[in-house]
């Protein structure tokens, strides 16, 4: 924040190299860029897993790998009942994992903010009526209301990402909600006011602005918890039988007895990978919280 | 000429909490601010001198009377209030505050001017606000957050936020209560400075009389809800009237005169005694034990300039 961001020649409007300055801003935090080498890691993993993982390695019918086999030869993390590697199982799990993770993040964030950031602003008759319907959402309990949305919706991905979104978009818009009533009642927002800005320009450029760190924190831990989430239902049997994901390891490992036979190697890396997910989306958060907010430019 | 803003007979009731009688924080007051006056609006903490101001502004509607801008009745439509806001600008106490952390000193600026639409040129008149409020050279502070400024400097942005749309009238409430002692000379001296030079005109709100005595033209001094005496700033805190003025100077340090301590109970907006409301706490009543006072109400003052000082007091002419 130094000799970058002056403004240029006095006539000249200074354009924002806002995106610019962010990179560079987050290329100084290790935390950060490991967070984010995670993520890209298991992103790129997923996308290109299709090239080397195809039916030959998923259909329990052609696999002829050694059946539940601890680590050998050919199968760093050892086999399934089914002979197939868990390895190549965890990267192709990410696949399903993480885009449900990050559609229902995405549901749950714009739901919540814009519930919060509304119920914030206007505090008369349409604040209340939000958060009552909020306060509503709240009241339902969330694992039987998710079990029976699949159920009503059918089992897959698609019912499983509506659940989990519309089970926790009342935690963000209580958060956003809270944020903005605090925002709102400091003295720039008189000034914008004063200054002529209305209800949509107060939002946007100054409660938004200064509730986004809190938006994009709390979103990481959303991701985190909508992984688990997901985890959670396809161990309950609500996911698509067929498709494979970190929760449907899971639930195959414990259905088929890895416990009691101990399988570690069957258990453990399904919840390694949900575990190294979660890590990096924590640190890419809580990098990108530092970076946006000026006061902790340097701390 | 017309005033460049006026009130007239304005209320300001804010709803009644549980319980307790509404709360006539404005409750009748005439108040004119001509071209190139600096007026001062000062009380003591709970009198109305904030919501006043901010009723000046269009930020607070008022119960009953008028704000007029040049003349002109404001209306409360969001399309009136925004041209409105192109005549009058605020000015608040707080500067860290009035700044959003988020925004640069370009940005904070230009506000203004992007809301109603002068982007023409607009890098121009940034810099052209920045260096009439004394942050010079304006490109050097243009890329700056709130928070790696002093409290001085921020106040100037402020400032020049409100010039940026060439303004007749800055409102100004307690503008430099939050700064340090040395700082204060120096914004109440641009405060002067854009009065000589662009001819603005200011009502400072401020609970220090001595503030008054060094910027003002006029002073109207405030009581729970009204002003209570109103003249030049010689006349007012020269040959103050009003025994509650009286009572406000002679606690001064370098007053002379022996300090009048106010008695009896606090004044509160939501009980506002009949008769004269300064009745309760008045040394002069006390003295004379006049019943005028604690059964005839007063009438408002006007707030018309070209008069000599007018006190609302049964005892003093």
């Amino acid at each position: 924040m130094t000799a970058a961001t002056h403004a240029p020649a006095a006539v000249e409007v200074p354009r924002h190299h806002a995106f610019g300055r962010f990179c560079r801003a987050y290329a100084k935090r290790p935390a950060g860029l490991a967070g984010l080498g995670l993520l890209v890691a298991f992103g790129v993993l997923a996308l290109a897993s299709p090239l080397f993982i195809g039916d030959d390695q998923l259909n329990v019918i052609k696999v002829d790998g050694p059946q539940l086999s601890p680590p050998v030869d050919g199968y760093p993390l050892g086999t399934d009942q089914a002979g197939r590697s868990v390895l190549l199982l965890v990267i192709w799990g990410a696949r399903e994992s993480l885009s449900i993770g990050i559609i229902a993040t995405a549901l749950t964030v714009v739901l919540g903010s814009a519930v919060g950031l509304l119920a914030g602003h206007y505090q008369g008759r349409v604040g209340q009526g939000l958060m009552h319907v909020t306060d509503w959402f709240i009241a339902l309990p969330s694992l039987p209301l998710a079990i029976s949305l699949s159920a009503v919706l059918g089992q897959g991905a698609a019912s499983i990402t509506i659940a989990i979104a519309v089970t926790s978009w009342t935690a963000t818009a209580r958060l956003v909600r809270a944020q903005t009533l605090a925002v709102e009642a400091r003295p720039f927002i008189e000034r914008a006011r004063a200054l002529g800005a209305g209800n949509t320009q107060i939002m946007i450029r100054h409660v938004l602005p200064n509730v986004m760190p809190l938006i994009l924190v709390s979103s990481t831990l959303t991701v985190a918890s909508a992984i688990l989430s997901e985890a959670t239902l396809t161990f309950l049997g609500l996911g698509d039988p067929t498709s494979v994901t970190w929760g449907s390891m899971l639930q195959a490992a414990f259905a088929g007895g890895a416990v009691t036979a101990g399988a570690w190697w069957y258990l453990i890396p399904p919840g390694i990978a949900i575990l190294i997910v979660v890590l990096g989306f924590t640190l890419v958060g809580r990098a990108v919280e530092h970076v946006l907010n000026p006061r902790m430019v340097g701390r | 000429m017309k005033p460049v803003l006026e009130v007239r007979d304005l209320m300001v009731t804010y709803p009644p909490r549980r319980g307790a009688a509404p709360a006539r924080a404005v409750d009748g007051v005439n108040l004119q601010v001509r071209r190139g006056e600096i007026v001062a609006l000062v009380g003591e903490s709970g009198c109305g001198k904030s919501t006043l101001a901010r009723a000046l502004v269009g930020l607070v509607k008022p119960t009953g009377g008028q704000v007029l801008g040049d003349g002109e009745p404001l209306g409360y439509s969001a399309a009136a209030l925004k041209a409105y806001r192109r005549h009058t600008q605020l000015v608040l106490q707080d500067p860290g505050g009035a700044l959003n952390p988020r925004q640069n000193v370009f940005d904070a600026v230009a506000e203004g001017p992007r809301l109603h639409g002068l982007t023409d040129r607009l890098g121009e008149r940034v810099h052209a606000a920045l260096a009439r409020a004394g942050l010079r050279p304006p490109e050097e502070f243009a890329g700056r957050f709130p928070h790696e400024m002093s409290g001085g400097q921020q106040q100037r942005v402020v400032i020049a936020g409100a010039l940026a749309l060439d303004p007749s009238v800055i409102v100004a409430d307690e503008p430099v209560a939050s700064l340090d002692a040395s700082v204060r000379g120096e914004i109440l001296k641009l405060i002067l400075e854009l009065r000589d030079s662009l001819g603005l005109s200011a009502l400072v709100v401020s609970h220090d009389l001595g503030l008054a005595w060094n910027i003002a033209d006029r002073v109207a001094v405030m009581y729970l809800g009204r002003i209570v005496e109103t003249g030049t700033v010689e006349e007012v805190l020269l040959r103050p009237k009003h025994p509650y003025t009286r009572a406000l100077l002679s606690v001064l340090p370098d007053s002379g005169e022996r300090p009048v301590l106010l008695t009896g109970e606090p004044p509160d907006p939501a009980a506002v005694p009949g008769g004269c409301r300064f009745h309760p706490r008045c040394p002069l009543r006390a003295a004379e034990q006049d019943t005028l006072c604690d059964s005839r109400d007063l009438p408002v003052l006007t707030g018309d300039p070209s008069r000599s000082s007018l006190a609302a007091c049964h005892l003093v002419h």
